[in-house]
C-alpha cells in the first residue's frame, strides 16, 4: 500500500500543510512498510518536500493548472494515484483540498474521511479518527474501499523532518477539456495580511470591544503576534467587522496553535468552530464567561487595560528573544 | 428551472452530543433536529429565486422516517415538494449516490446542499454527488446567480474569494452568505397549514456500496481546569505561553 499525498503550493512555494502531510505520510508509510510519493502542480524546487519524508515527487507542470480548478486537479490526484498504485491518498484540509477531494474519492472508487487528526488507530483493518459534530465529539471512521482517501485536519500532526531526499519526475496527466468548464472570473485576496486559514495564531474580539472602532488594540497584538484577525458572529452580523473575520459553527474553523479571544463570552457555536486549536487564552470582564471553561489561560480584566499593556510586553519579549 | 435542495436532518447546535450501545452510536435521545445550517442558507436561496425568477423547488433528504418534520419545515418555508429516500445515511458515497439517483430522475437544472452538515462535518457529499452526475461543482459557494443557464457564483478561498462563471446544470456546495441570515425564513402558520397538503414523496433506496461506516465514538477527554492569570501579572502569560504552552 503506497502512500501518495497531494503537496499544495502557492507561487511555486510549498504551504505548511504540504510539510504536514508529508510528516504524516511518512509515519504511515513506515507503519505499512511502503514509500510516499508526492503529487505537486506547478512547484519549481520540490527538495523540501525529502526533508519531511517524501521519497518521490511527480511534477505536473500546466499553465492550464496555474488557477486552481477542483475538478481538474482531482484528476490530476486521481491520475497520480493510479500510476503510483496508490492505496492511501493524504489530502490536506485547506478549502482548495477539500473541494477536490471528493472527486478523487470518486475517481477512485475510494472511501473519503475528512478532519483526520491523529495517525490510523489500525491500518487493518483502516480505522482514522476525526472529528465530528462540530468538534463536540470524535468518531472513529473504518474505510473498507480498496483505496482510501483522507483529509489530515490542520495542525494536527505537526512537522517532522525525516533524513532522505526526494527523486523527482515529470508527471504529465492527460486534462481533460470537460473539466475546464467552470471558469475562473477574478480572484480578490487579502494581501498583506495573515489569513486565518494559514495563521498559526489567531486573535479574535468580540462584543466586548464595544465598537469597532476600538478594534486598533486588537491589530496591534495581531501584528506583535504575527497572527491573523478574527471575531465573533455578533461582530459580524451588527458590521464591525467583515463577515470573512466570522469565525465559529457557520463561520470559518480555527485550528491554530494559539487562539486569543478577547471580549468574548464564548457561545456554544463559536466554541464549537475554534475548539480544534490547540491553546486558548480568554480575557474578559466576566469571571462566569463559558469561554473560560474550555481555555487553557484567563484573565479577567478589562480589554481596554490589558490589550495596551500585553502589546508593549510582548514587544519587549520579542526583543528579548530575537 | 428546477430546483434541487439537500437538506441534512441535524442536531440542533446547542444539544448535547452523548453516545450509547458502547459509544458505537449517537444517541438521540433528547436532541432537537433541525435543518442543517449551511442547507437553510441554501434553502433560503433556493426560494428567493423561486419568487423572483420563477423556479420550482423540490427538498430531499437520505433519511428514516423520522426526519420528516424537518422536510415539513422546508416545505413550510416555501419549498414546493419534498423527497425521503427511505434510509439511514450510513455513509456520505452511499448519500451521494441515492441523491445521484434523485437528480437523474427528477431533471434538475441547479442542486443546491450545505457545504457540510454539522453532525458528521464529512463535507463530501455534494462533491461526491457532482462527481458522480459529471455535474460541475461549486463549494464553499456565498453567492450564486443565474441569468438563463448562465452561473455566476462567489466561492471562498483560503484568504479571499473567487468569482467563477459556469453553466447549468451545476451542484453548489453552499455556506453562509448565499443570503443574508436576517432573510432566513421562519415558517408562519399559513406556511405550516400549506405545508401539509404539499406532496412529500417516499422513495425506496438504490443499491450501493457503503465504503465508511463510524465504528467508535469518543467525547474529548476532560479539560484541566483554565489558569487564572492577574492582569496585573501579564509577564506570567508570556512566561506560560513561551515556557509551558510553546506557542510563541
Amino acid at each position: 500500500m503506497s502512500v501518495l499525498i497531494y503537496a499544495e503550493s502557492a507561487e511555486g512555494k510549498f504551504k505548511k500543510v504540504a510539510l504536514e502531510l508529508a510528516s504524516y505520510a511518512k509515519k504511515v508509510a513506515d507503519s505499512l512498510g511502503t514509500t510516499v510519493t508526492a503529487v505537486t502542480v506547478n512547484a519549481s524546487d520540490v527538495s523540501e518536500l525529502g526533508k519531511y519524508g517524501v521519497d518521490k515527487v511527480l511534477k505536473v507542470s500546466s499553465d492550464k493548472l496555474n488557477t486552481f480548478n477542483a475538478k481538474a486537479y482531482a484528476d490530476v490526484i486521481k491520475q497520480a494515484a493510479q500510476k503510483e498504485g496508490a492505496k492511501l491518498v493524504v489530502l490536506s484540509s485547506s478549502t482548495d483540498s477539500l473541494y477536490a477531494a471528493p472527486a478523487v474519492a470518486i475517481g477512485l472508487n475510494a472511501g473519503f474521511a475528512s478532519n483526520v487528526i491523529a495517525l490510523p488507530e489500525s491500518t487493518a483493518p483502516f480505522v482514522v479518527k476525526r472529528t465530528g459534530f462540530s468538534n463536540k465529539a470524535f468518531n472513529f471512521t473504518e474505510i473498507s474501499s480498496d483505496v482510501k482517501v483522507i483529509a489530515l485536519g490542520k495542525n494536527s500532526f505537526g512537522l517532522v523532518e525525516a533524513s532522505g531526499a526526494a527523486t523527482a519526475e515529470d508527471f504529465a496527466p492527460s486534462l481533460n477539456d470537460a473539466d475546464f468548464s467552470l471558469k475562473v472570473e477574478g480572484v480578490e485576496k487579502v494581501s498583506g495580511k495573515v489569513t486565518i486559514a494559514d495563521a498559526d495564531v489567531v486573535v479574535s474580539g468580540g462584543r466586548g470591544m464595544k465598537g469597532p472602532e476600538n478594534w486598533g488594540m486588537l491589530e496591534d497584538l495581531a501584528e506583535v503576534l504575527g497572527a491573523a484577525l478574527a471575531c465573533s458572529k455578533p461582530v459580524s452580523d451588527v458590521g464591525w467587522r467583515s463577515h470573512e473575520e466570522h469565525v465559529g459553527q457557520t463561520g470559518k474553523p480555527v485550528a491554530a496553535n494559539l487562539y486569543i479571544a478577547v471580549g468574548i463570552s464564548g457561545a456554544i457555536q463559536h466554541i464549537a468552530g475554534v475548539n480544534s486549536s490547540k491553546v486558548k487564552v480568554v480575557i474578559n470582564t466576566d469571571p462566569e464567561a463559558p469561554f473560560f471553561k474550555v481555555a487553557d489561560y484567563g484573565i479577567v480584566g478589562d480589554a481596554f487595560q490589558v490589550l495596551p499593556q500585553l502589546v508593549e510586553k510582548l514587544k519587549e519579549f520579542k526583543a528579548k528573544n530575537a | 428551472m428546477k430546483i434541487l435542495v439537500c437538506i441534512s436532518h441535524v442536531p440542533d447546535t446547542t444539544s448535547k452530543i452523548n453516545f450509547t450501545n458502547g459509544d458505537a452510536e449517537f444517541d438521540t435521545n433528547g436532541v432537537q433536529f433541525v435543518i442543517n445550517a449551511n442547507d437553510e442558507y441554501a434553502l433560503t436561496r433556493a426560494i428567493w429565486f423561486k419568487e423572483k425568477q420563477g423556479a420550482t423547488v423540490t427538498v430531499v433528504n437520505v433519511g428514516g422516517a423520522d426526519t420528516e418534520p424537518t422536510l415539513r419545515k422546508a416545505l413550510a418555508i416555501g419549498a414546493d415538494e419534498a423527497i425521503r429516500v427511505n434510509a439511514v445515511p450510513t455513509d456520505g458515497l452511499f448519500v451521494a449516490k441515492q441523491l445521484a439517483e434523485v437528480v437523474k430522475n427528477g431533471g434538475y437544472d441547479l442542486v443546491l446542499a450545505g457545504k457540510e452538515s454539522l453532525d458528521y462535518n464529512g463535507g463530501m457529499v455534494p462533491g461526491m454527488l457532482a462527481a458522480i452526475l459529471g455535474y460541475d461543482f461549486i463549494n464553499s459557494c456565498e453567492g450564486i446567480e443565474v441569468d438563463g443557464t448562465a452561473v455566476k457564483a462567489i466561492r471562498q478561498i483560503d484568504g479571499g474569494k473567487e468569482t467563477i462563471s459556469g453553466k447549468l446544470p451545476v451542484v453548489i456546495g453552499g455556506q453562509k452568505g448565499l443570503v443574508d441570515e436576517k432573510d432566513l425564513r421562519i415558517p408562519n402558520m399559513r406556511g405550516i397549514m400549506a405545508a401539509r397538503t404539499k406532496a412529500l414523496t417516499v422513495l425506496e433506496p438504490v443499491g450501493a456500496d457503503v465504503a465508511t461506516k463510524a465504528v467508535k465514538f469518543e467525547k474529548p477527554a476532560a479539560k484541566s481546569a483554565c489558569k487564572m492569570i492577574a492582569p496585573d501579572n501579564l509577564d506570567e502569560l508570556i512566561n506560560l505561553l513561551h515556557n509551558e504552552a510553546k506557542v510563541i
